[in-house]
């Protein structure tokens, strides 16, 4: 290392406590930080992947090199790499200049903050996730070697392409009722005491073994509900999966909730970062010279898009507004109050659909814009038309919502499932395409009920060919 | 106060993950490159690459599937500069439309994986399994190369050339001379380098005849699958045999000998008299390529629709040129207009083993064409190459 990195590198390790004593006194609460000052290709290779630790995929290399390659042209640049864990992790690039590892060290604080105090991210077990996510990882080579890499990586292929068909909210709903499958032919009546189902253990076993008229009123639908979570009910219902395939949807599936809320909350997060970012840097005491340099780094950071909504510039808008208004109606400190609480118990819909309000969306000059023709064309700006898009736009993070209808279809074991249709149609090539892999995870034909051009179609995969029907 | 924190740069150089996966990546592209060679071949940006060294070719098998949003039919969200309105082009298609926003799959013939790939890559994928049949010894043997062959050992050369062995001889000797036996104590008297001579090499050589028709009956389609053709043709004949000489023919209904830019580039109209181009090509080869010095190849590409009339006199010629060339191809490409009575249907007659017809009825088709002209030889005895 040469003299002026480890003098650099000395510096910041001294200006680190300034920083979290200002944002401690702000009363941002964050776990422990591990900064590591890591070369590009480790911190593509981290943003890649999600996580330092992950399985491999062929996947994570073909974005690692998409992501490589814009940084070898100078394209874009990401300046770190937070991961939600405690300890908290950060990585940040070892070209960053003193000041631009500053302001990134100042960023991935309101980062953390957010990580350990949103409501969302109340389940993401941020002690154990990076350890668990390598154990996972280093089970899944294994089963590369029993099992070979092609039959590993197809299922893998399989499960990714519903990976995001999970509930996240299952935790709230699970505790709510009770899942418990029950025979349902012979405990006619409500137990009278808590331990009555102990006791008739014996008494179902019997009579469902038994009698052959059981079997004909047992003809609760699977699943009773429409269920959402795709790769749960293939875990419980699909035949034929093995015991390491249910374990690699079954990590995958978990990977999936850690990653969620992050999706679920990105412009909130990014905003109340770079809210922070600016704010601790503010207080700290800069050169001219840094002080350009910072002005200039957060422009960049900030710097909107005409095509596509910068999370970071809308998300510290809208912060700002908002401690702005709140000061102004309820007095000198109501807004930082109520900010924090914001940051406590919204995510990206609730913050968008509740404090995106019509002077924002002026001062911002958000717009709608379409394909007409051959030109994309701004087509919309009024206020409210803007911000229910938006908010429609994040619905179940942007994925379209499939729903298990069916798990034994014509009572031949078929999957069918149905798409929950809101004004907007899907990717048919896509969707087809999906369809294999869904029946690679079933292994019985598998259909998909969705609506083109207003009308119901069905599209089936059974295996061998595709099919089409408009029911 | 005490706040917890840790600050640490470690030696990350042996991180591979990304560089691994990505390996994997590339694998499953040239896989799927291997799949999906007969449309690949025929690709227009590989044939039309000018030159170009890197091309896009669509990986269908590669893009990741999962249940999305028809991007088409949507409306975005952007953000303008404060005076944006409704109307306000942000840009247009095709010329790669505003920025990364919309990019996506926004024509329905882009929705799948673009990969880059060097035009060697193909190649490398595409004549592997391709081989210029009927190659025989030949008595005029032409310089094809010059390669470099160690003969030599001298007491000076360069480092990395040093022969250790004749090194580690001569210490022996001399320290068996001074009566102190064993290897210890090199010196620079000791040391032999090997050094090269220049060798000329001679292969067999081949002559091929590409002919392409030019006629008017030969829309933009049986054009563009006739250069496709030659177009690797000539390809994978420089790049895996050194010492062929290739000769562009052109016809309608009259044949004429053209260079290879012409041939790529020019078209031509009228009726078509193919017998006219193997009369040339017969010409050619008497008066430039007898048979005992050269392996002659030709191969033909036509809508097949020729003068009624010239048939007979094509099938009499073709069996003259049989008697020259080590084979013959035709391939016949079936355009809109196709109709039975072609040339095709009158070489059914011939059935010489070293004829070879092919139909090409559309883009995948050319890679067929060159699998079935250039197929890997069934083992000879006395075969060179």
């Amino acid at each position: 290392m040469s003299d002026r990195v480890m003098e650099e590198l000395y510096q910041l390790e001294m200006s680190i406590p300034q920083m979290m004593e200002i944002a401690r006194h702000n009363k941002l609460d964050f776990y422990p930080m591990r900064f590591e000052v890591c070369p590009g290709e480790i911190i593509y290779t981290f943003g890649a992947y999600g996580m330092p630790t992950r399985y491999t995929h062929w996947s994570f290399g073909k974005s690692y090199h998409r992501m490589k390659t814009q940084y070898d042209y100078n394209l874009s640049r990401i300046y770190e790499m937070v991961v939600n864990s405690d300890p908290c992790y950060a990585f940040l690039l070892e070209g960053n200049t003193l000041i631009q590892n500053k302001m990134v060290a100042a960023h991935v604080l309101g980062h953390c903050d957010f990580f350990k105090n949103n409501l969302y991210f109340s389940h993401t077990n941020p002690k154990d996730i990076i350890e668990s996510m390598a154990v996972a990882g280093e089970r899944f080579r294994r089963y590369e070697m029993v099992h070979g890499q092609q039959k590993v990586e197809a299922l893998i292929d399989a499960v990714m392409s519903i990976q995001e068909h999970i509930e996240p909210h299952r935790l709230i709903k699970e505790n709510g009722k009770n899942t418990d499958q029950k025979c349902g032919c012979c405990s006619s009546k409500k137990p009278a005491t808590p331990y009555d189902d102990l006791w008739d253990l014996d008494k179902k076993k019997q009579c469902c073994q038994g009698s052959g008229g059981c079997q004909q009123r047992k003809t609760a639908k699977i699943p009773e509900q429409p269920e959402k979570d795709l790769l749960l009910f293939i875990m419980k219902h699909a035949r034929e999966l093995e015991e390491w395939q249910l374990d690699i949807i079954s990590t995958m599936r978990d990977e999936m909730l850690y990653f969620w809320p992050q999706m679920q909350t990105k412009i909130m997060n990014e905003g109340w970062a770079s809210y922070w970012h600016l704010r601790i840097m503010r207080e700290m005491e800069l050169t001219e010279a840094e002080s350009i340099e910072f002005a200039k780094m957060h422009a960049g950071v900030i710097m909107p898009s005409r095509n596509s909504i910068n999370p970071y510039y809308l998300g510290l808008k809208m912060f700002e507004a908002i401690e702005k208004r709140w000061d102004q109606k309820y007095g000198q400190g109501a807004g930082k109050e109520k900010i924090f609480e914001i940051r406590e118990i919204d995510n990206d819909i609730s913050f968008l659909r509740n404090y995106l309000t019509k002077e924002l969306v002026e001062e911002l000059d958000l717009y709608l814009y379409r394909k007409i023709g051959h030109d994309w064309k701004v087509v919309e700006k009024n206020w409210e038309k803007v911000r229910d898009h938006l908010v429609n736009s994040m619905t179940n993070c942007g994925f379209p919502v499939i729903v298990v209808e069916d798990g034994d279809y014509e009572k031949r074991g078929e999957l069918y499932l149905r798409h929950i249709f809101e004004e907007k149609e899907l990717d048919i090539k896509y969707l087809e395409k999906t369809l294999v892999h869904i029946q690679k995870l079933w292994n019985r034909p598998v259909h998909l009920e969705t609506k083109i051009d207003k009308k119901t179609a069905l599209f089936s995969f059974d295996g061998e060919k595709a099919s089409k029907k408009f029911p | 106060m005490n706040y917890q924190f840790i600050i640490s740069r470690e030696d990350w150089s042996l991180h591979r993950k990304g560089e691994v996966d990505q390996h994997r990546h590339r694998e499953k592209v040239r896989e799927a490159i291997k799949k999906n060679l007969a449309d690949i071949v025929s690709e227009e940006s590989i044939i039309l690459s000018d030159g170009r060294r890197v091309v896009k070719i669509p990986i269908r098998s590669l893009e990741q599937y999962r249940f999305r949003y028809d991007m088409r039919k949507q409306k975005h969200a952007g953000q303008g500069n404060g005076k944006s309105k409704v109307g306000d082009v942000l840009g247009s298609d095709p010329d790669q439309a505003p920025g990364q926003g919309p990019g996506a799959g926004e024509d329905p013939g882009q929705d799948y994986y673009e990969a880059d790939v060097t035009l060697d890559e193909i190649e490398q994928i595409v004549f592997e399994d391709l081989f210029l049949p009927n190659l025989d010894e030949k008595k005029n043997k032409k310089l094809s190369s010059e390669s470099v062959e160690f003969r030599d050992v001298r007491k000076y050369g360069i480092q990395s050339n040093i022969d250790r062995k004749r090194t580690i001889l001569e210490v022996l000797k001399r320290n068996a001379l001074k009566g102190q036996p064993g290897i210890h104590g090199i010196t620079p008297e000791d040391l032999r380098y090997k050094t090269w001579e220049v060798v000329p090499k001679f292969e067999s050589s081949a002559v091929v005849l590409a002919m392409m028709d030019t006629s008017g009956s030969m829309g933009p389609f049986e054009k563009y699958i006739a250069r496709s053709f030659f177009f690797w043709m000539v390809r994978f004949l420089r790049t895996k045999y050194q010492n062929v000489e290739i000769i562009f023919l052109a016809h309608h209904t009259e044949a004429k000998e053209v260079t290879e830019e012409e041939f790529f580039t020019k078209g031509e109209s009228g009726g078509t008299r193919c017998s006219s181009v193997y009369q040339l090509a017969l010409d050619i080869i008497n008066s430039r390529y007898p048979k005992d010095d050269y392996n002659v190849y030709a191969f033909h590409f036509s809508d097949g629709d020729n003068l009624t009339s010239d048939n007979e006199k094509c099938i009499r010629l073709i069996d003259q040129l049989l008697t020259k060339c080590s084979l013959i191809g035709y391939g016949e490409i079936e355009g809109p207009y196709y109709y039975t009575s072609t040339l095709n249907s009158y070489y059914k007659r011939v059935t010489h083993s070293r004829f070879t017809s092919v139909t090409i009825r559309d883009k995948s088709g050319v890679y067929n064409a060159l699998k079935a002209f250039f197929k890997e030889p069934e083992p000879r005895e006395g075969m060179s190459v």
